[in-house]
């Protein structure tokens, strides 16, 4: 067979996906980049002007932006921390010798496949809602009253739905490290002796840190985008109470028509993102080696 | 440790893993509960055994033209896997069984396009869609959900491909094979697995991808996650109706779901864990 004959082939090949995603890539960013320099409203498109580091300025001291980033860090954290303690416990809890595991994973899997918009009206609807919501009745049960959660805690509100949604993932990565796990080690350790709580932090711990560390990446990438449960549930409020930074560029690009404005909201999203990524690539290309 | 497990902690485990594994379920099961209500019974407080009524079924299906968005939810999320495949399988394969020295650089590009957060694109790509009269229709947003999962498919095909040994490859070429019997006789049942399980990871991460569905559609091309989106405020559906769209909108990808887990784990991690 000839080499350079299948070299050829084999760039032939590869060509249509890398064109299409570097057009992908670069062409809208390029557009956004150009875009958060001008002042470009769609209301009066026709008074579109150079507007300079304007845009930027103007996010930079509006309120509603430190705002945004507080929230967009304070949703991302809290459904992290809720995901992983909880993931690890449900995993190390499904790993147990216990009767009908298949059962077991499948239901604990499950809100993974459920949409967004779905998951957010289940639980705004059936569970939260402050006179028909099932914690209501549970509340009421219990002679206290019930919480107006997106009134009151929307934010915290939010951060439960997205854990709902994220947790089966989390505890689905986890099990499949920990079911990787030597056991003859496990044993050798409960031999010698050693107490659980120090088995866990010596060996299930370091086995699965890994593990863990890719769940926290990939969840931080897809948080920071977290969109359609906020649009169902508060709409970004009380106020700008639940607006993270994608809610806010979504309100300025679609409900006040800033394009120029949103484009600088994008840059500073993707400047955002980028940290993230650069550790999540290290972690997925040390494992193609 | 199943030999020191009594059997008096294994019930203990299993009440306890089922206790959890039920209260994640919940709202789930509520809402399927919810959908077999009638709208009073829906409404009249905490109670797990419904009437089993179709009636918000029927009156889902009558009133709100569910089929139109669910129609569109088949076409994008099965279109845009399809196109991605047939885009992705030759470069997977190229990357595969003829890497060079960039293919590391060009599948860690590919998978950093994946980084990009969609709303720093909102602006250009809605205005193209504006201009192009692309806006609310369906062979726009197939094409957009394509580029969205191409990396994804992309990887995990790779990550298919690269476990299938070079030496069956090299015996083939011994005993005379040519380079198309090598393709179709000795490659592509081996590949096949890998395909099927990147075809329905992909087919439900479209099928729940609710950004640009709810952002560049309206009525004509709007899957079920835009249509259910736009039941925010439960006015025109109430409880009983809400839960059978919601039921209808999730239960073919929950099935799907149930038979991909560990597909589910390699696709989404990029095969840093398997």
């Amino acid at each position: 067979m000839a080499t350079r004959q299948t070299q050829g082939l084999a760039r032939l090949m590869r060509a249509p996906a890398i064109i299409l995603l570097f057009v992908w890539m670069i062409v809208p960013l390029c557009m956004t980049l150009y875009y958060s320099f001008l002042n470009y409203n769609l209301l009066n498109p026709t008074m579109t002007s150079w507007a300079g580091w304007f845009n930027y300025q103007y996010f930079y001291t509006d309120p509603a932006f430190f705002e945004a980033i507080r929230n967009t860090l304070v949703l991302v954290l809290g459904v992290l921390l809720i995901t992983v303690v909880g993931g690890i416990a449900i995993a190390m809890l499904i790993d147990k010798p216990i009767w009908g595991q298949g059962v077991v994973r499948i239901l604990v899997i499950s809100p993974f496949f459920v949409m967004p918009p779905v998951a957010a009206l289940i639980w705004k609807n059936m569970i939260m809602h402050p006179s028909y919501g099932v914690l209501a009745d549970v509340a009421q049960f219990f002679g206290a009253s019930p919480v107006d959660w997106f009134a009151q805690y929307p934010l915290t509100a939010i951060i439960l739905i997205v854990s709902w949604q994220w947790l089966p993932f989390a505890t689905l990565i986890l099990l499949t490290s920990l079911q990787s796990l030597d056991t003859e080690q496990m044993e050798a350790a409960e031999m010698d002796g050693a107490p659980a709580h120090s088995r866990f932090l010596y060996l299930i711990l370091p086995h699965m840190a890994r593990a863990i560390t890719v769940v926290i990446l990939i969840q931080t990438i897809f948080l920071l985008g977290i969109y359609a449960e906020i649009l169902v549930t508060t709409n970004g409020g009380p106020g700008t109470a639940s607006t993270n930074l994608t809610f806010l560029i979504y309100r300025a690009a679609r409900l006040n028509f800033d394009i120029g404005g949103a484009a600088a909201g994008g840059i500073i999203a993707v400047i955002l993102a980028n940290i993230v990524a650069i550790f999540l690539m290290r972690v997925v290309g040390r494992n193609l080696d | 440790m199943a030999r020191a497990t009594s059997r008096n902690a294994r019930v203990g485990w299993t009440v306890a893993a089922w206790f959890v594994a039920l209260l994640i379920f919940f709202p789930i099961l509520y809402t399927i509960i919810t959908s077999l209500k009638s709208e009073q019974e829906a409404i009249a407080g905490f109670d797990l055994i419904p009437s089993f009524t179709l009636e918000s079924y029927q009156t889902v299906q009558s009133q709100n033209n569910y089929w139109r968005p669910f129609t569109n939810s088949v076409i994008l999320a099965v279109g845009s896997t399809i196109l991605a495949l047939i885009v992705a399988i030759p470069a997977a394969w190229a990357m595969a069984f003829s890497p060079t020295k960039r293919t590391k650089d060009i599948l860690m590009w590919m998978l950093s396009t994946k980084m990009m957060p969609a709303v720093a694109v909102l602006v250009p790509i809605y205005l193209i869609f504006l201009r192009t009269g692309l806006m609310d229709t369906r062979i726009g947003l197939t094409i957009l959900l394509m580029l969205i999962n191409l990396p994804i498919v992309v990887w995990m095909l790779y990550t298919y491909f690269r476990e299938i040994p070079g030496e069956i490859l090299e015996a083939a070429r011994m005993d005379g094979a040519s380079l198309r019997d090598e393709i179709l006789y000795v490659l592509t049942p081996m590949a096949v697995p890998g395909i099927a399980s990147t075809l329905l990871l992909n087919i439900i991460l479209a099928w729940n991808e609710a950004f640009w569905t709810i952002q560049l559609t309206t009525t004509n091309a709007a899957p079920l996650s835009a249509f259910i989106a736009s039941f925010s405020s439960p006015q025109g559906l109430f409880w009983a109706k809400l839960s059978a769209a919601s039921v209808m909108a999730i239960a073919p990808i929950l099935v799907l779901g149930w038979f991909s887990q560990k597909q589910l784990v390699r696709g989404l991690t990029f095969g840093a864990v398997k």
